[in-house]
């Protein structure tokens, strides 16, 4: 990579993922997780990756993180590789993994130890965070005590109260239940508006994909690659059964292998 | 039907109590009809009443509260010496890999000494009162509290590593906010495991170190003076008080890990 071209994708892209593999050894075996990845997102853009399990998409987005800096290729924030976390980068995964043992307003103000902020400053960015994801009469509550998707939206006020350039969400509505489900996303989408972070969402929900982002990455399995990346040129609120919104959902959905006759029919008519 | 209802109410609360009860009564029974037979003497089985009898008289004019005291006082101090010294070695040996490694085999090897092998040398070194008494309780009780509080400190959950790099933690935040509170179920099992076998170890202690009070010395009055229903006096004090400890140690364990009640 030369000076010139670095330079140029700094004005432009926020993070860059560049020619990226990584290999596992599962049970002595060489396995391919992902082959040559290379996308970029720009600044305060919500770009989703969806692709069946086992495609490498968490995977993916834990390397994003800097869990695991073993992998080939180069993943660069504002033109730096990625060595470790940091607390730019907030992540939501897909189990809340809230502690049990600190109450929702403690999980939040946990994600603040290390921002080196005053302790007045602290306790107001978790009120503001907590009121965010509407929780602000549980903030004493318990992991323990709360429903699955309150535990949720904790962990995203936890993802955001430092105000991270990166949103990271590693499939988090996926263990809740569809109505859940459904109420967060719209949630979600309010919540990275308002924050104005670039958000980079793994899914397998195509629906989820369309519905929030502005870009969708689809990969394929075996070894995980980029299959097609698909521009979302839908404004301002989705409506999920509009004709555009499920040609979109369809059109991926076959792309993942998968048909959908009828709602294609319901596409027609309407 | 209201009546029915308090009286259905009142037996699920008890029914328990009564149904552990039913053994000790059924045993009883038993001691009372092979006494009856008179096939066996009165000094090798003395009838229930003349134990009662016993533990009346040691109420009254004997040494009884005071033996209970002693070795009540023994088992606490040997295990505030052991379990505070194990519970810092396993967390030692749990969160640092390196210590883990250095020091872990040594004391596996450790425990595959029987603790009363331990007497005579403890006995050599420390004396057979009270210092050597509370020396071996003390060992007693670190092993346990070693053990357990290793493997919790050794197994806190991935994720919940993962969670403290991404949240990027220093060592002090890991140690405070993760590794304790996940260990800390395994450690209060450690402490109670510490704290009967503190309790096992204090009646060894009486019993092969030099006479002082306590139940243990007891024991060992009864077997040199030939008197059973003594020795069933204070084996049943000691199977009690042991159901007391546990039994506290049980509640204070739930009580200290009140995030998980819902």
């Amino acid at each position: 990579m030369t000076e010139l071209s670095r330079n140029r994708s700094d004005a432009v892209a926020a993070l860059e993922i560049d020619r990226v593999g990584k290999l596992f050894d599962v049970a002595g075996r060489r396995v391919e997780a992902l082959r040559d990845i290379s996308f970029s997102v720009r600044p305060g853009e919500f770009v989703a990756i969806v692709g069946a399990s086992g495609c490498g998409k968490s995977t993916l987005l834990r390397l994003i993180l800097g869990l695991d800096t073993d992998y080939q290729g180069e993943i660069r924030l504002d033109g730096r590789r990625v060595e470790k976390p940091a607390l730019d980068r907030g992540i939501v995964f897909q189990d809340h993994r809230l502690l049990p043992w600190l109450t929702a307003e403690g999980n939040v103000a946990a994600a603040l130890r290390r921002s080196g902020l005053p302790r007045r400053e602290r306790r107001r960015l978790v009120a503001e965070h907590l009121k965010l994801v509407g929780l602000e009469n549980f903030a004493g509550a318990w992991p323990a005590q709360l429903s699955g998707g309150m535990s949720q939206r904790v962990a995203i006020a936890r993802a955001l109260v430092n105000r991270p350039r990166f949103l990271l969400l590693d499939e988090p509505l996926g263990a809740l239940d569809a109505l859940t489900r459904l109420r967060l996303q719209d949630e979600l989408a309010r919540i990275v508006r308002q924050e104005g972070t670039t958000a980079l969402l793994v899914t397998h929900d195509v629906d989820e994909a369309v519905f929030l982002a502005d870009r969708i990455i689809v990969l394929q399995p075996d070894p995980g690659r980029i299959a097609r990346i698909v521009e979302v040129d839908l404004d301002g609120y989705r409506d999920r059964s509009a004709p555009a919104f499920l040609r979109l959902r369809d059109e991926i959905l076959d792309t993942l292998g998968v048909r959908h006759a009828p709602q294609q029919a319901i596409a027609t008519a309407a | 039907m209201s009546e029915i209802a308090v009286v259905m109410a009142a037996r699920s609360v008890w029914r328990p109590v009564l149904m552990s009860l039913v053994a000790p009564a059924l045993l009883i029974v038993l001691w009372q009809a092979i006494v009856a037979t008179h096939l066996v003497a009165p000094y090798i089985l003395p009838s229930p009443a003349t134990v009662l009898a016993r533990f009346q008289n040691e109420l009254d004019g004997g040494t009884f509260w005071g033996d209970v005291a002693a070795s009540l006082s023994r088992a606490l101090g040997g295990f505030a010496l052991g379990a505070p010294a194990g519970l810092a070695f396993g967390l030692l040996l749990g969160l640092s890999r390196l210590a883990g490694r250095l020091f872990g085999p040594i004391f596996l090897a450790y425990r595959q000494i029987a603790l009363f092998a331990w007497v005579p040398l403890l006995s050599l070194w420390f004396g057979g009162g009270e210092a050597g008494k509370l020396a071996f309780i003390a060992i007693s009780a670190f092993a346990p509290a070693t053990v357990n509080t290793w493997r919790a400190a050794a197994t806190i959950p991935a994720p919940y590593r993962e969670l403290s790099r991404a949240l990027i933690f220093g060592r002090l935040d890991h140690l405070r906010l993760i590794a304790l509170p996940s260990a800390l179920p395994g450690i209060l099992t450690g402490l109670r495991s510490a704290l009967i076998h503190a309790w096992l170890a204090t009646v060894g202690a009486e019993l092969f170190l030099d006479i002082a009070p306590g139940l243990g010395g007891r024991l060992n009055e009864g077997r040199d003076k030939f008197e059973v229903d003594l020795m069933i006096v204070a084996l049943t004090a000691l199977a009690v008080l042991g159901l007391g400890f546990s039994q506290l140690a049980a509640a204070a364990e739930r009580r200290s890990i009140r995030w998980s009640r819902r």
